[in-house]
């Protein structure tokens, strides 16, 4: 309660109100001023056409109903294929990206290694977390030229960042004690981080590497826009020609798999921890 | 304990045999399975190419640097766009998110036989689609532009912010709901004065952080069509003018840079 609340005879009587969310009335009113002059020069800035929107219409019911009856067969040979590279992608890019991860996790971990060590590898998670998954794709693409193998490489840099650094967070949280007693047994380096560091930090690992394939899976379809392979091409394809019931049917099988995925990943993270 | 007897007495063992071998065959199968994707992998590329990778990254990073600076006139527009794809994208995925959010929570929802799956359905549909993908779904059906960025980032973040709240509804505090039950208060006063104030500060953590996501995702959104700066950086590629590109490309990670700051600030201020 401020200093300037009223005394309880003031208040006896007069209407409660809700005590605003932001304190300070000028505060307040600057941001609901500069919120709305903000919007008004967005809204203003955006064109839309309304009559090809309207036009769009037609073809965005089309759309709709074609998830009622999506069509699997008249293209099943390319669905197949893309959807079998995406998976490909997946599975490579996510078992390479955590076996490069977990040695960088544990540079990055500021209790485990000296300072050179911990920079250098910050510094990798940084730039890995910078880039966004599709620019780097389209630079692999310019490099190594059409396929999965850009896929591939852009997964597998992305996941470093993604899982070293929530994984280094994760061993810099750990209880110290256990990890002092398996030194204090002798052990050497390697078996202090296996017997010491590993176990506290294991069902973390597990945990956010089932999460990391659960994306990884999710970008793979579309690093087909940019020619890094999967079922990306097929879905851009199946647009390009307007062929809405090709392009649910793609769309369902994504989701089922992410679905499946994440039911997985619930299960096993469950079990883990 | 497991232990293994050896010539010179017991020997402490991890685990006993049968979990070694089974651990052992699964690994094995893990490996298997690994060689096998990579097999696929290496048949479909023209390694060719690849060994000729290092001499063509030095050829574009000598055809990219120096940035061409005087092409900045011609970015301030974009990044105009791009910052209100973000933001009107988040503003119209929060107006969206939060009936869906209210319908999901357990605590909230109507019927959680009936219109619960149906929420979560949305969630996870909304969630599994990038949004490069709704983008150019929304291309095909409004046409170009950064209408049809504003509407796919909207509709993508639609299952973050609603999972991420719906999650927030369901950890309140219900003696409050409760309280406030108690002096006879309708369904929506309970809402007003014993729920939303409650969730209010997840609210405002989980949009800021979706309009930092978002300002990414609205950078790359151009590619297919869809507005903001990702267009001249289509545009740059196409006539291979690499020193556009990476100019572009700096520009990028400095909004990404600055959004990230951004958000960790305000959530800093709100947590």
């Amino acid at each position: 309660m401020s200093a300037a609340a009223p005394a309880l005879g003031d208040m006896l009587g007069t209407r409660w109100r809700r005590p605003p969310m932001i304190q300070r009335v000028w505060l307040r009113y600057a941001l609901l001023v500069g919120l709305a002059a903000y919007l008004v020069a967005a809204i203003a800035s955006v064109e839309v056409d309304w009559g090809r929107v309207y036009q769009g219409l037609d073809r965005g019911a089309a759309f709709v109903m074609a998830f009622a009856q999506p069509d699997f067969v008249s293209r099943a040979d390319a669905i197949w294929a893309g959807m079998v590279e995406s998976i490909v992608i997946t599975v490579a890019s996510s078992v390479v990206g955590i076996l490069i991860s977990i040695p960088i996790a544990l540079g990055a971990a500021r209790n485990i290694a000296p300072v050179p060590v911990y920079m250098i590898c910050r510094g990798i998670i940084a730039v890995s977390r910078a880039l966004q998954e599709i620019i780097v794709a389209i630079l692999l693409v310019a490099i190594f030229g059409f396929g999965p193998l850009a896929g591939f490489l852009t997964l597998s840099f992305a996941t470093i960042g993604f899982l070293s650094k929530l994984l280094a967070e994760d061993i810099e949280s750990m209880d110290r004690s256990q990890a002092e007693a398996v030194r204090a047994t002798g052990a050497r380096w390697s078996q202090w981080i296996d017997y010491g560091v590993k176990p506290q930090v294991i069902p973390r690992l597990i945990g956010l590497s089932m999460y990391r394939i659960d994306i990884n899976f999710r970008e793979s379809a579309i690093l087909g826009l940019v020619g890094a392979g999967g079922i990306g091409a097929t879905l851009n394809t199946a647009f390009d020609r307007y062929e809405y019931d090709t392009a649910a049917a793609i769309l369902i099988i994504i989701i089922g798999i992410v679905m499946a995925l994440e039911y997985l990943s619930g299960v096993i993270r469950a079990r883990v921890q | 304990m497991p232990v293994l007897e050896t010539a010179n007495g017991a020997e402490w063992r991890l685990r006993n045999q049968r979990e070694a071998l089974t651990r052992w065959a699964a690994w094995l199968v893990g490996v298997v399975i690994f060689l096998w994707c990579w097999a696929r992998i290496s048949d479909a590329t023209t390694w060719f190419f690849v060994w000729d990778a290092p001499r063509i990254a030095g050829d574009i990073l000598d055809r990219a640097t120096p940035p061409r600076w005087s092409y900045m006139d011609n970015l301030w527009l974009p990044i105009w766009d791009t910052l209100n794809i973000a933001t009107l994208g988040t503003i119209g995925a929060l107006i969206l998110a939060v009936p869906v959010a209210f319908l999901a929570a357990r605590n909230t929802t109507p019927s959680a036989l009936f219109v619960r799956p149906i929420a979560l359905l949305i969630i996870v549909s909304t969630r599994s689609i990038n949004s490069l993908i709704w983008a150019l779904l929304l291309i095909a059906i409004i046409g170009p532009g950064v209408f049809a960025g504003i509407i796919a980032i909207a509709i993508r973040s639609i299952g973050f912010c609603a999972k991420l709240l719906y999650e927030a509804i369901e950890e309140i505090d219900q003696t409050q709901v409760e309280a406030i039950t108690a002096t006879g208060a309708s369904r929506w006063q309970v809402m007003v004065y014993g729920i939303v104030p409650q969730i209010m500060p997840a609210f405002a953590g989980i949009s800021v952080f979706r309009w930092d996501i978002n300002i990414r995702e609205s950078t790359v959104l151009g590619l297919v069509g869809a507005g903001g700066i990702g267009l001249q950086l289509q545009a740059s590629l196409n006539t291979l003018a690499w020193p556009q590109v990476s100019l572009i490309l700096l520009v990028i990670l400095a909004a990404v840079v600055l959004s990230e700051w951004v958000s960790a600030k305000v959530r800093g201020a709100i947590i």
